[in-house]
C-alpha cells in the first residue's frame, strides 16, 4: 500500500527517531510512505481566530500537494501536523468562501485545491487498514515484560471532531502495544497536556509538567512512556534529569516513539529504532528485557 | 473600587468582536469552573479560565487583554472538549490574544533567550511559539 | 338556517385595536340569512356570554357564529353558553380573526378588516349546513391500572381504592417501594423512608381493593377511556408466593451469587432472592437468568412453594383508566469518564452511598468505602454530574440533587464527626419547604465545605482518589486529596419508558419523561385519554411533589368515574354506504383505528369512540362516502366559493 505522507520539520531534525522507525516498520507491513513533493511547514498550530484565513495557506498548500499526486489520503506521524492539517481541512470543507479565499491567495498554483483530501495519522492507518491481529503476525520479538505507558497529549484526541479516539479514556495505543506483547499500563494523565510551546520561553512550567505526569506513570508501574508527539516527547523527556536534581525521589523512564516499538517488536536492526536520538537512554531498559543485543530472541 | 455597569459604559464592541473572532457566544457560560478545575496552567494564572470569559462578559477589557492568564494558556483544549454548555473556551483565549497582537504588539521574548537554547529547541517549539506570542 | 347571531369580540385592543370592527358588524348585519350582529368588548367574559345566551332568546337564532380567537380556546365556552340558552351547541361556530388575521396583519388595518369580513361570511356558509349533534355517550369500566409500584403507584392506588373502585397494581420487580425503599433518610425531615413507606406498603397489599400483581408488566394495552383492555404479564418467578414463607432457606443455601441491584452492586445476593427485607409481598423469587438450575433450594423449601415448571402467566383485564408511574434511574457510572466513574471503586453514585449510608445497606449503616472497607475521612461531593451539561449530559437540572447531597453530607457528618466532607456545586436549588434552612444548617452546624465550581478530573492513586476541582468565589482552581468520591448523576426514565409509553400510545420527550397536555395548567394528563401520569416519572422532582401528583392523578381518575357516562365529541367520521367501494384508503390514513373496511359487507365502519374527527379518511376517500360531521366537503367548499371570491 502506498501512502502519502506528510513528515513535518521536527521529524526532519530532533526527532528523527521517529521517522526512521516509523518508515521501517510501515515497509514490515508492506506500506510506502511517499513524501509530499515540496512540502513546508504547516504551521504547528491550527488557527483559532475565525477571521484568521492567512494562518490556515500553510496546511492548505500542504493538501493540495497532496491532491497533485492524485491522492486522497495523507498520513502524519506528529500528532500536532495531524491536528493543524486535519482542521484546516474541515473548515475549508465547510466554509466555500474560507476555500476560495485560500485558492486565490495561491493563485501561482497550477491546481486549485477541491478539499478532497482525508488527513490521517499512523495510528489510524494501523488501526483500521491494517488491523491490531495482522500486526501480531509481524513481531517477532515481543515485547514481553516491558512495561509500557501510552500517552496521548492534547493534540491527537481534542477537540473531538478530529479527535482519533475518544477524548477521555482512548485505547487505540493500547490495542497497538498490546499487539507488540508488550505489558500495557493504563494511567489517567495519559490526555494530561505536555506544557506545549511553553518549553521556549517558560521551562519552569515544563518541568512542572514532565514531574506529574512521569510520575504517575511510574506509581503506576511503569517503565518507559510511549506517544507520538515530537514536542510532547522533547519536553518530556529532555529535562527529566533537571527534574530530578530538583525532586529527589524522582525516576526518570525513556520515552519512546510508538514507532520505535513497532520497529523493535518486528524485529529489525538497531539501526531502524533511532536510538540514539531519544534524550533518557532507553538501552538500560531494553538491555534488562533481553529486548536488545545478541541473545535476545 | 466599583466597577461601573451601563448600557452607556459596557464595552459591547469589544464582547461583539470577542464573539465575532472566537465564534462563540459568551454568555453561554454559566461559570461552573469546570474549565478552571481541569487546565493544565492554572496555577501560573492570574485569572482563572472561567474569570477570564466573565472579564469579557463584563466588558472588562484593559483588565482582560493585560492578564497574564490568556499568554498562560496552552491551548490544550481540555476547557473545550469538558465544557457543559459547549462554550470554546480555547477560541476565546485566542480571540483575546489576537486583539492584543493585532495592536503590533510583540509578546515573545525570543531574542532574550541564550543560543544554545535557542539551537537544541525542535522548530515544532519555536514555530508554535511564534505563532502564538507574535502578531 | 334562517336565523343566524354574528357576535364580534374587540378582544380588548387584540382584534379592535387592527380591525374596524364596527364596519364588519355593519358590512354583517345585512348579510343574507343573518338576523342580528353586534360587536362587545371580550365575548368570552361572563356579561360576554351573558349577552351571548340573552340574545339567542331575544332573537329566537338558530345559528351562531362568534369572531373572536382560535377555537382552542373558547369554543367549548361559547358552546356551552348556547346549550344553556337552549340552542344545540353544534349550531355555533368560530370565526378566528385574531390569530388569523389582527394578530398576523397587525400593521395593514384596511387588509385585516377586509379579511375578517370575508373569514366571517364563510363561516356563515358554513353554519348553514350543520347538522345539530348530541354528544356520544360511552358506558365505562370503573376499574383503574396503576402502572409502577414506588411511591407514586402506592399512593395513587391507596385514593384510588379508598375510593372505592378497583385497582390493579402492576410492578416489575418482585417488591414494591421502587426508589425510596434504598434510601437511608428522607430530606428535609429526616425521616427513615422505610419506617414512613412500609405502613403504606401493607396497606396496597391488604387493600381489598388493590389487586397487586408484583414481577409482572405490562404487555399490551388496547381500547380507549373507559374501556381499557390490559394484559399483564406476570413473569414467571419459579415460586408459588402464595405458599412462599418468606423464610429465606432457599437463599441461604444458593450456591450461585450475583451482584444485588437493590445495594445498587455494593453487595451480593443469590440466584433466588428477597430485594430487601421489608419487600412486599415478601417473598422469594428466582432470578432464572443467573439461575444454575441446581434444584438446591427446591428440595430446601418445607412448604414447597418452589416450581421450576412454572411459566409466564397472561391475565386480561378491563380498566377505565390508567396511571403511569414508572419513576426513574440514575445516569450510569461509565458516563462519568473524567471522573473514572465505573473504574474507581471509591468513585460511586448517590444511590450507592445511600446503601452505604443505610443501616439496612451492606455496611450495616457505617460508612465504609467499597475498595478498602476504611471508614473516608475526606469525602468529595460532586453536584449537576450529568445534569446542566447539553454538551456531555442532559441539558436538564434533575432537581433533586442539592437537597439530598446536603443529606447526604449532614449524615455523613454524623457518622464520622471527625472526617470533613467538601461539595462541589454550581447553584443551590433549595426551593422547597424547609429546604433553604436545611442547607443552610448543613453548612452552618455541621461545617460541611461548599465550593462553587465543577470538578474536571478524578485520579484515583495508591489509595487516594485526587479531585481537581475549582473555587471561582475566590478564584482558586482547588485539589482534594479525598478518600471517597460521592457523584450526583442526572436522573433519567426508568428503562423501557418508551416501549411502554408506545403500548399506551402516549408520547415521552426527548430524554424520555413522559409528555403531560399541558405543562402549566394539565400537569397530570396525556393527550391520551384516561391515562395519567405522575411522579418523576413525567420529570425529576421530589418526593413531596410525587405524592401531590400521584393524589392527583388519582383525584382525577375519581372524577372520571363519578361520571355515569363518558361523552365524547360527535364531530366524528360518518360513511355513506351507498357510495363506499371499500377501498380502504380510509382504515389506512386513519391513525386511531376508528374506521376498517368490514370483510363481509366490504363496506367502511366507523367506531365513533375511537373516532377524533381528524378527517383523515375524508381526505383519503376518493369516492367522498366518507365525511366528517359538520366538516363535509361541500361545507368545506362553500367556504372556499367565499374566501376565492376575489381571485
Amino acid at each position: 500500500m502506498e501512502l502519502a505522507y506528510y513528515p513535518g520539520c521536527t521529524v526532519k531534525s530532533t526527532a528523527k527517531n521517529f521517522e526512521i522507525s516509523a518508515i521501517a516498520s510501515a515497509k514490515v507491513l508492506d506500506i510506502e510512505f511517499i513524501e509530499l513533493p515540496r512540502w513546508t511547514c504547516c504551521g504547528t498550530v491550527f488557527s483559532l481566530a475565525s477571521d484568521d484565513v492567512m494562518h490556515q495557506v500553510a496546511p492548505i498548500r500542504n493538501l493540495l500537494r497532496v491532491q497533485e499526486m492524485k491522492k486522497d489520503r495523507v498520513v502524519t506521524l506528529c500528532s500536532m501536523c495531524y491536528n493543524t492539517l486535519k482542521r484546516s481541512n474541515l473548515l475549508v470543507k465547510k466554509n466555500k468562501e474560507v476555500l476560495d479565499k485560500i485558492n486565490n491567495y495561491m493563485y501561482e498554483e497550477p491546481e486549485k485545491y477541491q478539499a478532497g483530501v482525508e488527513v490521517v495519522h499512523f495510528l489510524e492507518v494501523l488501526d483500521q487498514d491494517v488491523g491490531f491481529e495482522k500486526i501480531k503476525q509481524f513481531v517477532k520479538k515481543p515485547l514481553k515484560g516491558l512495561k509500557v505507558v501510552p500517552y496521548y497529549g492534547c493534540t491527537l484526541l481534542r477537540p473531538r471532531d478530529v479527535g482519533i479516539d475518544d477524548a477521555e479514556s482512548p485505547t487505540i495505543m493500547e490495542k497497538l502495544l498490546k499487539a507488540l506483547g508488550a505489558e500495557v499500563i493504563n494511567d489517567p494523565m495519559k490526555t494530561e497536556c505536555c506544557g506545549a510551546y511553553h518549553t521556549v520561553e517558560r521551562k519552569h512550567i515544563i518541568k512542572e509538567r514532565t514531574y506529574k505526569i512521569i510520575s504517575s506513570a511510574v506509581a503506576r508501574g511503569g517503565e518507559a512512556l510511549v506517544l507520538s508527539c515530537p514536542l510532547c516527547d522533547y519536553n518530556l523527556d529532555k529535562f527529566q534529569m533537571d527534574v530530578a536534581r530538583e525532586h529527589p525521589g524522582f525516576h526518570p523512564i525513556p520515552v519512546f516513539y510508538f514507532t520505535q516499538l513497532m520497529a523493535l517488536a518486528f524485529g529489525l536492526d538497531e539501526s531502524a529504532l533511532g536510538l540514539e536520538y531519544n534524550y533518557t537512554d532507553p538501552k538500560p531498559l531494553l538491555l534488562e528485557k533481553n529486548l536488545l543485543g545478541a541473545g535476545s530472541e | 473600587m466599583r466597577t461601573i455597569l451601563s448600557s452607556k459604559l459596557t464595552k459591547k464592541e469589544f464582547i461583539e468582536k470577542v464573539e465575532e473572532i472566537s465564534g462563540q457566544n459568551v454568555f453561554a457560560c454559566y461559570h461552573c469552573g469546570k474549565c478552571s478545575a481541569g487546565c493544565p496552567i492554572v496555577s501560573e494564572m492570574d485569572l482563572l479560565p472561567n474569570q477570564v470569559i466573565r472579564y469579557v462578559q463584563l466588558g472588562l477589557q484593559d483588565e482582560v487583554l493585560n492578564s497574564k492568564s490568556i499568554w498562560m494558556c496552552a491551548s490544550c483544549y481540555t476547557c473545550t472538549v469538558r465544557c457543559p454548555k459547549d462554550v470554546d473556551l480555547a477560541k476565546i483565549m485566542e480571540a483575546l490574544r489576537v486583539l492584543k497582537l493585532r495592536q503590533n504588539i510583540d509578546m515573545s521574548r525570543v531574542r532574550d533567550l541564550p543560543s544554545e537554547d535557542l539551537e537544541s529547541l525542535p522548530p515544532i517549539a519555536l514555530v508554535s511559539a511564534f505563532r502564538k506570542y507574535t502578531p | 338556517m334562517k336565523r343566524i347571531g354574528v357576535f364580534i369580540c374587540h378582544c380588548g385592543l387584540n382584534i379592535a385595536g387592527t380591525i374596524d370592527v364596527n364596519k364588519v358588524r355593519d358590512v354583517i348585519k345585512d348579510y343574507p340569512n343573518v338576523v342580528h350582529a353586534e360587536t362587545y368588548v371580550y365575548m368570552c367574559s361572563e356579561p360576554g356570554q351573558k349577552l351571548m345566551r340573552d340574545r339567542i332568546k331575544e332573537f329566537n337564532l338558530d345559528g351562531v357564529v362568534v369572531a373572536n380567537c382560535s377555537p382552542t380556546l373558547h369554543e367549548k365556552t361559547f358552546r356551552n353558553a348556547a346549550a344553556a340558552a337552549g340552542l344545540n351547541p353544534y349550531r355555533v361556530e368560530i370565526a378566528n380573526i385574531r390569530e388569523q388575521v389582527s394578530w398576523p396583519h397587525e400593521h395593514e388595518p384596511e387588509t385585516a378588516t377586509k379579511k375578517a369580513i370575508r373569514i366571517i361570511q364563510a363561516t356563515i356558509e358554513r353554519l348553514k349546513s350543520n347538522a345539530s349533534l348530541l354528544p356520544l355517550k360511552v358506558p365505562l369500566t370503573r376499574k383503574a391500572l396503576v402502572i409502577g409500584g414506588g411511591i407514586a403507584g402506592m399512593q395513587a392506588a391507596l385514593d384510588i381504592a379508598d375510593g372505592g373502585y378497583e385497582v390493579y397494581l402492576v410492578e416489575k420487580s418482585p417488591t414494591i417501594g421502587g426508589r425510596m425503599a434504598q434510601l437511608s433518610e428522607t430530606f428535609p425531615t429526616l425521616d427513615c423512608p422505610q419506617c414512613i413507606m412500609t405502613p403504606k406498603m401493607t396497606a396496597v397489599s391488604q387493600h381489598p381493593n388493590i389487586h397487586l400483581y408484583t414481577y409482572s408488566e405490562v404487555e399490551e394495552v388496547n381500547g380507549f377511556v373507559g374501556n381499557f383492555d390490559v394484559t399483564i404479564k406476570k413473569k414467571a418467578s419459579y415460586v408459588d408466593y402464595d405458599k412462599c414463607l418468606g423464610c429465606g432457606e432457599c437463599a441461604k443455601i444458593c450456591p450461585k451469587k450475583v451482584p444485588n441491584e437493590f445495594d445498587r452492586n455494593l453487595s451480593i445476593r443469590k440466584a433466588i432472592y428477597r430485594p430487601f427485607d421489608q419487600a412486599v409481598p415478601s417473598v422469594y423469587t428466582i432470578d432464572m437468568e443467573n439461575c444454575l438450575k441446581c434444584k438446591v433450594c427446591m428440595r430446601k423449601c418445607e412448604p414447597k412453594a418452589i416450581n421450576f415448571d412454572q411459566t409466564d402467566e397472561y391475565i386480561d383485564v378491563k380498566v377505565g383508566a390508567i396511571i403511569v408511574a414508572t419513576g426513574f434511574d440514575l445516569m450510569p457510572m461509565e458516563h462519568f469518564k473524567e471522573y473514572g466513574g465505573g473504574e474507581y471503586p471509591d468513585v460511586i453514585d448517590a444511590i450507592q452511598f445511600e446503601r452505604l449510608l443505610a443501616a439496612s445497606g451492606p455496611t450495616g449503616g457505617e460508612v465504609l468505602r467499597p475498595s478498602d472497607k476504611k471508614v473516608p475521612k475526606d469525602v468529595v461531593f460532586i453536584q449537576c454530574a450529568g445534569s446542566r451539561d447539553p454538551n456531555l449530559g442532559v441539558a436538564y437540572c434533575s432537581r433533586i440533587c442539592c437537597m439530598y447531597v446536603a443529606k447526604q453530607a449532614l449524615l455523613y457528618k454524623h457518622a464520622v464527626p471527625d472526617g470533613q466532607a467538601y461539595v462541589f456545586y454550581i447553584d443551590i436549588r433549595s426551593n422547597g419547604k424547609g429546604y433553604e434552612e436545611f442547607v443552610q444548617r448543613v453548612m452552618e452546624e455541621d461545617r460541611v465545605l461548599y465550593l462553587r465550581g465543577k470538578v474536571s478530573k478524578v485520579i484515583e492513586e495508591n489509595g487516594v482518589v485526587k479531585v481537581y476541582g475549582s473555587d471561582t468565589l475566590t478564584g482558586r482552581s482547588i485539589e482534594v486529596d479525598a478518600d471517597l468520591v460521592v457523584l450526583a448523576p442526572a436522573m433519567l426514565p426508568s428503562a423501557g419508558i418508551r416501549e411502554l409509553a408506545s403500548k399506551l400510545r402516549i408520547t415521552t420527550d426527548e430524554y424520555g419523561w413522559l409528555k403531560e397536555a399541558h405543562l402549566k395548567l394539565r400537569p397530570l394528563e396525556t393527550m391520551t385519554p384516561g391515562i395519567y401520569i405522575a411522579g418523576v416519572a413525567q420529570f425529576p422532582k421530589d418526593i413531596t411533589d410525587t405524592v401531590s401528583q400521584a393524589s392527583g392523578a388519582a383525584g382525577k381518575v375519581l372524577a372520571l368515574f363519578s361520571k355515569e357516562q363518558i361523552e365524547h365529541e360527535p364531530i366524528v367520521a360518518t360513511v355513506d354506504h351507498t357510495i363506499c367501494a371499500g377501498c380502504g384508503f380510509c382504515e389506512a390514513a386513519c391513525a386511531y383505528g376508528a374506521i376498517k373496511v368490514n370483510p363481509k359487507t366490504k363496506k367502511a365502519e366507523v367506531n365513533e369512540t375511537l373516532c377524533e374527527g381528524c378527517a383523515a379518511c375524508s381526505a383519503a376517500c376518493p369516492s367522498g362516502a366518507a365525511q366528517v360531521q359538520n366538516f363535509r366537503k361541500d361545507q368545506i367548499l362553500d367556504m372556499v366559493e367565499i374566501l376565492a371570491r376575489d381571485y
